[in-house]
């Protein structure tokens, strides 16, 4: 069931960068609600490094990035943000009294006064690969990610690929597909040796049908998927009938839908004024690794600042009349809520 | 000074010249020297926006990690002599390479 949320600022992201802006906010008594397509909080400290120490911290001569955020996880609890996690950001609309929604992969919404995109590196999405009606297949055929494995019993399938995962995939759909045809660019896969040796026992056995040295060129089909054309290494094209193309290609970073906001963009990262690190869309702020200005740096602690410079910024706009009363923590301690 | 060969997108090659014990990456150098390399990832092995084809003697450069090649195994357009960019320190080991862009 769809839920809905109200608040003052829509943090999208929940890596450091996105949590200390909760911190930034509360100080001005604004309230956080952060999205995260993560189940967990951290972004990439959490997913991609939680063991590695951090020597860039100031006041920390090292700290693991999985401490930090933990850390930013107790600075932040005075200020009671409330999480989505889990969920993807698929859309923002503006409501008529000038406030936003954001809404999510799970259709939650979360009425804003104001947004700070806190996305890093953006959302993972599936790498996809040059060839033509690529996109037009989507989802008539084409498939980017194996969900429920049964929606392939007794299908033809063309696997594409020379990961661990085409290979993993190509093993255990051949147990139940009709056919797979797992096609790779290179004359050998270089990954896991286990998952090769399988394939090729595979292959010997007639359960999977390997192409080598073969680029994709095209999908087939009317209305939905019928075939796959594609380049052996003699430049022949052929045709391989499928009922499914799994490309899998790993993912890569993406901005999303965030792209389609009408911000100022320079090679996907958000262009932002550095005074309050906001877009080119009034209300929309950008922090931490996702925007870029002159000079701009990649640094947890350079969005630290950007943060409390954003807080300000969002403050001005959702209390135009306001003035701001600036506060050290050391004089007045945190004003939670 | 360290010097090698980059092709760009267009097949023109150009030299860079990088001055020796300079702490970067090929990466770093080719994002500063405006080539169209995104680096989303800003250099951990994440993103492969800055895949390379080792046109010299791949021999010659450092070997690349089990992280990087499970990320060029994933890339649709990955050839034998496919690297990251980012997973190459700038070392006199680059003197003569020649590093293209044309993915293909």
């Amino acid at each position: 069931m769809s839920q809905s949320h109200q608040t003052d600022i829509c943090i999208i992201g929940a890596g450091p960068v996105g949590l200390f802006a909760v911190f930034e906010a509360g100080l001005l008594k604004m309230r956080c609600h952060i999205v995260d397509a993560l189940p967990q909080i951290g972004g990439q400290l959490t997913e991609i490094y939680p063991k590695k120490p951090i020597y860039d911290i100031p006041g920390f001569p090292q700290i693991n990035a999985h401490e930090l955020v933990d850390n930013l996880r107790a600075q932040i609890e005075p200020f009671k943000p409330q999480f989505t996690l889990g969920e993807k950001v698929v859309a923002l609309e503006k409501e008529e009294n000038g406030s936003f929604v954001i809404i999510t992969s799970d259709d939650t919404r979360i009425h804003c006064k104001a947004v700070a995109i806190a996305a890093g590196l953006g959302c993972f999405e599936p790498r996809k690969p040059e060839m033509e009606n690529l996109e037009k297949f989507e989802g008539k055929g084409v498939v980017y990610m194996v969900r429920d494995p049964e929606q392939f019993r007794d299908k033809d399938l063309v696997i594409a690929g020379g990961g661990d995962s085409a290979l993993d995939w190509s093993i255990h759909l051949s147990q139940l597909a009709k056919s797979v045809t797992l096609i790779h660019r290179n004359e050998s896969f270089r990954g896991a040796p286990d998952s090769a040796d399988k394939v090729a026992a595979l292959a010997q056995e007639r359960k999977i049908i390997l192409i080598l040295n073969s680029t994709l060129i095209a999908a087939q089909g009317n209305g939905v998927l019928k075939s796959v054309t594609y380049r052996d290494k003699a430049k022949q094209l052929i045709d391989v009938g499928a009922d499914y193309l799994i490309p899998l290609f790993g993912l890569s970073p993406r901005l999303g839908p965030i792209a389609d906001w009408g911000l100022a963009l320079d090679k996907n990262a958000i262009q932002v004024n550095t005074t309050d690190y906001s877009t080119t869309v009034p209300g929309i702020f950008a922090i931490g690794d996702i925007n870029t200005y002159p000079g701009k740096l990649k640094l947890i602690l350079s969005g630290f600042h950007e943060a409390a410079l954003m807080a300000q910024g969002a403050f001005r706009f959702v209390h135009p009349a306001q003035k701001i009363s600036f506060k050290y923590t050391t004089v007045n301690g945190i004003p939670s809520f | 000074m360290i010097t090698f060969q980059v092709e760009d997108i267009y097949g023109r090659i150009s030299p860079v010249e990088v001055p020796d014990g300079i702490q970067l990456s090929l990466m770093e150098v080719l994002k500063a020297s405006d080539y169209p390399i995104e680096a989303t990832c800003g250099g951990i092995a994440l993103c492969a926006t800055c895949h390379v084809r080792v046109n010299s003697d791949t021999e010659r450069l450092n070997k690349p990690t089990a992280t990087e090649l499970d990320m060029i195994d994933t890339l649709p357009n990955a050839h034998d002599n496919s690297r990251l960019a980012c997973q190459i320190p700038i070392s006199p080991r680059l003197e003569g390479a020649v590093f293209s862009l044309r993915i293909g």
